[in-house]
């Protein structure tokens, strides 16, 4: 277990790195970019921001102090409002974090029963619907699918409001600013969930064990809860952390299209103003996030299924 | 090929694939107007009219004809973007898979730090530094496809390289990049090709999203995800400026898995789970 936690610490480092690299690939240099719409920059400002943003020193040089910075915690500042970024990215991240949340939530919870109803009654209609809209649901893009919701159940029915969060004291604006953005960054990870769901039971399903089960007359449900489906738990685990990580990145777009505060907005805006330090931040503990869940997902194994061990 | 058509879904894609692609091909011919030609008296017509069937946008323009010449761009960044994924996931998984030892280690742990970001955005990041325009769009959305071509790479010359036909050909004083090139690649494409089909719709969301956010191939261009995005300031008075071309995109998407799921039937069942 504990070899598993140290396996992380390179990839961390290259994530990183991998910051680090970016913001320095960026055309043009950072100072000139920060001042470049204000007028009167003389070539004194210049350089005495470059010294200031220390691009003057020699790259590896930046690069241990960036990584030194980042450990501590330190991201830098916006070059916009020169706020710190660590602080604008906890100030943003409950919002993603409740609709990163709220859509996983939804897609287990409408997901694995639906899988598990689509395995069980294997090419009964409901195991064609199931597939068929999957397949829909998994085609389309996030982004039409939240337009969609907003024109016919905010704009034509008026049941939801449209757009923002919702104001933080009262807990009844708050969710029903998130139904809509759950319902459409949540569908496809239900959608593919219940994908495999329904094969990785159907696979377990034909095994021996379960013939036994039903041969010594466990009743079906039974079967399948006990037997089944804790059987053909580790691949449903593993999509949903995968999915995950591709439902944080379709907050990026969710947020945008519901006008939602939050991470992906605030990357969004922050590369709509070059503010470099402000999009590398965010994208870097987007990244951390990930690694962190697919950590736990491959810790949860040994708990799932008892033969795996990290030692 | 036969196998193929016998599969009603995996035809269907197909079909779908190869009308859009010809649409695209021949939109110059086929549009009924000008994409970009704004005609301000007549904005915002609703769908139906004979000469608009597709109705026109907040610039009069037709919804029709910026479909047409819209598909060219996600067709473009899908099919370039995944070649280039190939190409360098090839790369990696061919050098990682046959060498092992530390230049293994290296490359796969450089596949795990681009897993650790999401598809969509390690391409926003890539984009935002880079800058946009078609080709770094196209660079963008190849890198963030590279991991699941190097990782089916890999895996496949691991499974190959032991086999005896590759020991024979050894013996007869095959150098490595013979070995690799000739007989262990060759090996391995059915997957390739199957996997390229599946990417390339995960690629044309990718793109559509970019354009969606203003990161891709910026107005007046028309793309799909841009067309979206411009029309979300008219969704109540006319939605179809956002929806057609969403509907545009998902059957484009859908008629790729279709066929690519289909392929993978045909090919290589083994692959099955793949590519999502």
């Amino acid at each position: 277990m504990f070899h598993r936690v140290l396996v992380t610490i390179p990839t961390v480092l290259g994530v990183v790195t991998l910051a680090f690299v970016l913001i320095h690939v960026a055309p043009g240099d950072p100072a000139e970019l920060l001042l470049g719409d204000y007028v009167g920059v003389t070539p004194q400002v210049l350089s005495e921001l470059r010294e200031y943003l220390g691009l003057g020193l020699p790259l590896p040089v930046q690069y241990v102090k960036y990584v030194t910075n980042v450990l501590r915690g330190d991201l830098g500042r916006s070059f916009r409002t020169n706020q710190s970024v660590a602080s604008e990215i906890i100030g943003q991240a409950p919002f993603t974090l409740a609709l990163a949340a709220a859509g996983i939530i939804l897609a287990v919870t409408v997901g694995i029963p639906t899988g598990i109803v689509a395995a069980v009654r294997r090419n009964s209609l409901a195991d064609y619907a199931t597939t068929t809209v999957a397949m829909f649901w998994l085609a389309s893009p996030g982004f039409w699918f939240g337009i969609l919701l907003i024109y016919f159940l905010a704009y034509r029915l008026g049941w939801f409001p449209v757009f923002g969060a919702g104001t933080w004291d009262n807990w009844r604006s708050l969710l029903a600013h998130l139904a809509l953005p759950a319902v459409a960054i949540g569908v496809r990870s239900a959608a593919l969930i219940a994908r495999m769901t329904r094969s990785a039971l159907l696979e377990v399903l034909s095994q021996d064990y379960i013939r036994t089960a039903r041969a010594k007359g466990l009743a079906g449900g039974a079967v399948i809860l006990r037997h089944a489906l804790r059987n053909a738990a580790i691949p449903i685990v593993t999509i949903i952390g995968l999915d995950i990580a591709y439902l944080l990145g379709g907050a990026v777009v969710t947020e945008t299209v519901f006008s939602r505060p939050g991470l992906g907005k605030l990357v969004v805006d922050a590369i709509h103003a070059r503010d470099y330090p402000m999009v590398q931040g965010a994208i870097m503990v987007f990244a951390f996030g990930i690694l962190l869940i697919n950590l736990l997902v491959d810790l949860s194994y040994a708990f799932i299924d008892p033969r795996v061990r990290y030692s | 090929m036969r196998v193929l058509w016998g599969r009603r879904s995996a035809a269907i894609g197909l079909v779908i694939v190869v009308a859009i692609v010809t649409a695209a091909a021949f939109a110059p011919w086929i549009a009924p107007h000008d994409p970009v030609q704004q005609r301000l008296l007549g904005r915002l017509r609703p769908p139906g009219a004979p000469a608009h069937p597709l109705g026109t946008d907040n610039f009069g323009r037709d919804v029709l004809s910026r479909l047409l010449f819209g598909s060219r761009i996600s067709i473009l960044v899908g099919v370039v973007s995944v070649a280039i994924a190939a190409g360098v996931g090839i790369l990696f998984g061919l050098l990682g898979g046959y060498y092992g030892g530390v230049l293994d280690q290296w490359l796969m742990r450089l596949i795990d730090i681009l897993i650790a970001f999401p598809v969509v955005l390690l391409a926003i990041a890539i984009v935002a530094f880079l800058g946009g325009g078609l080709l770094n769009l196209m660079l963008a959305v190849g890198i963030s496809s590279v991991p699941p071509f190097a990782r089916l790479v890999r895996s496949e010359v691991i499974s190959q390289r032991g086999r005896d036909y590759v020991e024979a050909a050894r013996a007869l004083g095959a150098g490595h990049g013979r070995l690799m090139g000739r007989h262990i690649l060759p090996n391995s494409m059915s997957a390739i090709v199957v996997l390229s089909t599946l990417r390339i719709s995960t690629a044309i969301l990718t793109e559509s999203s970019l354009s969606f956010l203003g990161l891709g191939v910026g107005p007046p261009t028309p793309t799909w995800g841009n067309m979206v995005a411009e029309g979300t300031k008219f969704l109540q008075t006319a939605p179809w400026i956002s929806i057609v071309p969403g509907a545009a995109i998902m059957l484009m998407v859908l008629a790729f898995n279709l066929f690519g799921d289909g392929l993978r039937d045909a090919l290589d069942p083994r692959l099955k789970g793949e590519g999502g």
